[in-house]
This record gives C-alpha cells, structure tokens and sequence, in this order.
C-alpha cells in the first residue's frame, strides 16, 4: 500500500531534527506538525512569526494573528513576531534549516515547479521563490503522480520553475528520492511498493 | 510639527495624484490600512500603482480600489483571494507584476534606505530574472532587483505617540515597516494614539522619523480564513 497523506507527513517529521527552525508550506506539509513528536522544532510563519502554535479554540481567533495561509492560530510562549523584510532576511540568509512543501512537478536536477500552470488563473508565487533559494534543506512531499496518472517527478520540468536546482529530498506515496549528481537515488520504499512498481511509476533518471 | 490628524481625508489631502506609486502594508486583510483605502477610494485618484502584497479580496481591502478601476498596475507576491481582480487582469485592464514576497519586502526596505538595487538569489533560473542583471559570488547566481521609491506609503500600526513612534501588534506587522520606509510621504492610521513617553522607547518597532501623518479609528479587521479547534480536542 503506497502511504496516504498522513503517513507522508509523518516520513517527512523523520526529517527534521531537534532545535531546527522549519518552514512548513500549504497542504500536506502543514500536516508534518503532527508528527515531530518530543523534537524541539520551531516552526516560521513566513508573514512575520516564528513559533507557530495550533489554531485557536473557537472564540479565540485573533485577526491579527494568522499564519502564511491566512488562517487564524495561536502564539506559543516562544513566539517571536518580527516584519516581512525580516522574515525573509531570515529566509534569504540561510537561517532556516528546512521547508517542506508540496510540488507540481520536480525534476532529477532538483528544478521545481509549483507556483503557476500557464493558461490557467495565476494565483502568485508568494514565499515560494524565497523559500526555495534561501532555506538549509528543501524537502518536497507529493503524490508520485497528478491526476492522469503521470509522473510529476521528471527528467525536466515542462511548468514554470518556482527554483532551479533547489530540492535536496522528495517524499511521495511511493516512497523517497534523494536529487544526486546525474539523477534521483532511491532511499525508501513505501510499505509494500516494490522497487519496480516504482521505476515504473517514476519518469526520471534514477542512478544507485 | 503636527503629525495626527482628524480624518483619514484631512490626512491625505492634498496628497494624491493620478499616476502616483503606493506602498500599502498588510498580508491578506492582516494589518490593513482600512481607513485610508476608505480615504482613497472616495477621493476617486486613479491610474494607481499600489506595491502591496496582496490585493485584499472582493469588495475589502485594495479590492475596493479594484471595483472602482482606480487601480492600473499591481506589484504583488500573491492575488489568488479575488475574482474581480482575475477579471481585469484577464480582460487587459490591469496590470500585473509579480515579486516573490521576500523581494516585495526587500524591495521596499532597500528604498527606505537609500538603496536603489541589491542581488538575490531568489527567482534565479525563472521567469522572475527575465532580463534582469546577473552576477555570481561564489559559485552562486544571483539577480538584480531594485529598491522601491514610493510616493506615498499607507500603513497600518496598532499604537503610536503623537511623534510617530509605534508598535504593531502580533502578525499585523508584516509588510507595513518596510512599506512605511520606502513611501516619501508615510500617512499611517492606528487603533490608538497616546502621549510620548507612554511607550517604552525599546519597545518601538518602527521609530516616528518614518511617518508623516498619523490618523485614529475603528477597524472592522475582517478575518480571511476562521480556522478554529474544537474546545473538546483539548
């Protein structure tokens, strides 16, 4: 059984190791909060907060405390609040030692693609750009592949780029890929997905 | 000199133009200068340029300039929250530049401080660096984005003293120091306005040398997305 969302935030938790500063993107990686156990992590809200608590009890939204998806939530007794300028020095200056967040496509190069489809509405890039550049470790989690079930991890990306070169590590239902030199190297499979399911499923170069 | 005025009106009057470049403060509809979009949509200025990061949404926030078409071009980070907005995009009535939110906010914070153009290496190797300067350190692309130079900038704080001094409270700060510093004129409304003195000069997060004009009033404060728990989850 390839992992469902869940077990996906959860492989990627894996990744993160006490006293880190993490950026955690839209989606399933917001789902890796769940899971990092008695680790120390502190988690970036890149519209200005680091120690990002749980949403509020209801009746206690603050409007003038939300998180990059302009969802309500709650301060921890370690938060810091600082502006966007800050906020991304941080980003930029390499002082967040990871972000994890969710992809249209990626390539063996470690390109991504995951801010606009051309011809359909674009929304923004947002933080995407800066994360991506700027962060220690960029970890994508996605599903192996879209909707008509195509690989979305490629030799080269066919969306506009959010970053070139920029993904250290992916994590899919199928399992997790390291970007090396020449191509992806496989590290994990997920629970029963043999090797070969997974070449099969994977449109890229994969190297040992 | 006086700094606090009776109306958002009475604060920019005189101020605007036709034409003239904007820097607003807020993220989504977080820490918004409500009252003086208010302001600038009665005052009917148009052929605006507005750096903010978003839009705001239909019918609040900067998307109350977008109903009236007083807005022609937008420099943004993200403008998914508004149909109206997708409208005048598609059909050719606005116009759109993209900024990756952390150059949006350096942009303006290299403007309010003199600094007319730095490198980053975000954007590098995507439509964003699109003839843009490029130069590396060290192995390392990176692109030339240049500092914002406002002529007006309209900012949200929580409170501030009669000299300017302020403070903003939780995530409301977000883009509104940097959009104060890159404005020539920074007209700034707050929730309240007390004596100098009131608040702790090492507790200022943005000193009153950067703003001109300070407005009171009430703020509606609209929430984007309620996202709640359950009090049982407990």
């Amino acid at each position: 059984m390839p992992w469902d969302r869940n077990q996906m935030a959860a492989r990627a938790a894996q990744e993160l190791e006490d006293g880190m500063y993490v950026n955690l993107g839209i989606g399933i990686p917001t789902l890796v909060a769940n899971y990092v156990g008695d680790k120390d992590i502190t988690l970036q809200s890149e519209n200005g907060m680091l120690g990002m608590g749980p949403f509020p009890f209801e009746g206690d939204e603050d409007p003038d405390l939300i998180n990059a998806g302009k969802q309500t939530i709650t301060e921890l007794r370690r938060t810091a609040y600082f502006d966007s300028a800050m906020s991304f020095g941080m980003i930029r200056g390499g002082k967040i030692a990871a972000a994890i967040l969710g992809a249209m496509e990626v390539a063996e190069n470690g390109d991504l693609a995951n801010w606009m489809i051309p011809g359909k509405l674009v929304k923004g890039m947002g933080g995407a750009m800066d994360l991506v550049a700027g962060v220690g470790k960029v970890i994508v989690v996605m599903d192996h592949a879209n909707k008509h079930g195509e690989s979305k991890v490629l030799k080269e990306c066919t969306l506009p780029l959010t970053g070139k070169g920029v993904v250290d590590r992916i994590i899919t239902n199928l399992g997790v890929l390291d970007v090396v030199e020449g191509g992806l190297k496989l590290v994990e499979l997920a629970d029963g997905v043999t090797e070969e399911e997974f070449r099969a499923a994977t449109d890229a170069t994969l190297v040992n | 000199m006086k700094k606090v005025y009776g109306s958002a009106a009475e604060a920019l009057d005189g101020v605007l133009h036709d034409g003239m470049l904007i820097a607003a403060g807020g993220f989504g509809l977080c820490g918004i200068p409500e009252l003086l979009i208010d302001a600038i949509v009665e005052s009917g200025v148009k052929d605006l340029t507005i750096a903010s990061n978003n839009c705001g949404v239909d019918g609040f926030g900067l998307g109350k300039l977008l109903d009236t078409k007083q807005i022609k071009k937008m420099m943004s980070s993200y403008v998914g929250e508004n149909a109206e907005f997708m409208r005048q995009y598609l059909s050719g009535e606005l116009e759109l530049e993209f900024n990756p939110q952390g150059t949006l906010a350096e942009r303006m914070r290299a403007g309010g401080s003199g600094i007319p153009g730095f490198y980053t290496k975000t954007g590098v190797g995507t439509v964003i660096a699109e003839g843009k300067d490029v130069k590396n350190w060290g192995g390392q692309d990176y692109i030339l984005e240049e500092g914002i130079f406002a002529d007006l900038s309209i900012v949200k704080a929580w409170k501030a003293d009669t000299t300017g001094n302020c403070i903003f409270r939780k995530t409301a700060r977000n883009f509104n120091p940097p959009a104060a510093m890159c404005g020539k004129l920074c007209v700034m409304e707050v929730e309240e306005i007390v004596e100098p003195g009131e608040l702790d000069p090492d507790h200022i997060h943005l000193p009153g040398i950067y703003v001109h004009r300070i407005i009171k009033g009430e703020h509606e404060k609209r929430i984007e997305q309620r996202t709640v728990r359950k009090r049982e989850e407990a």
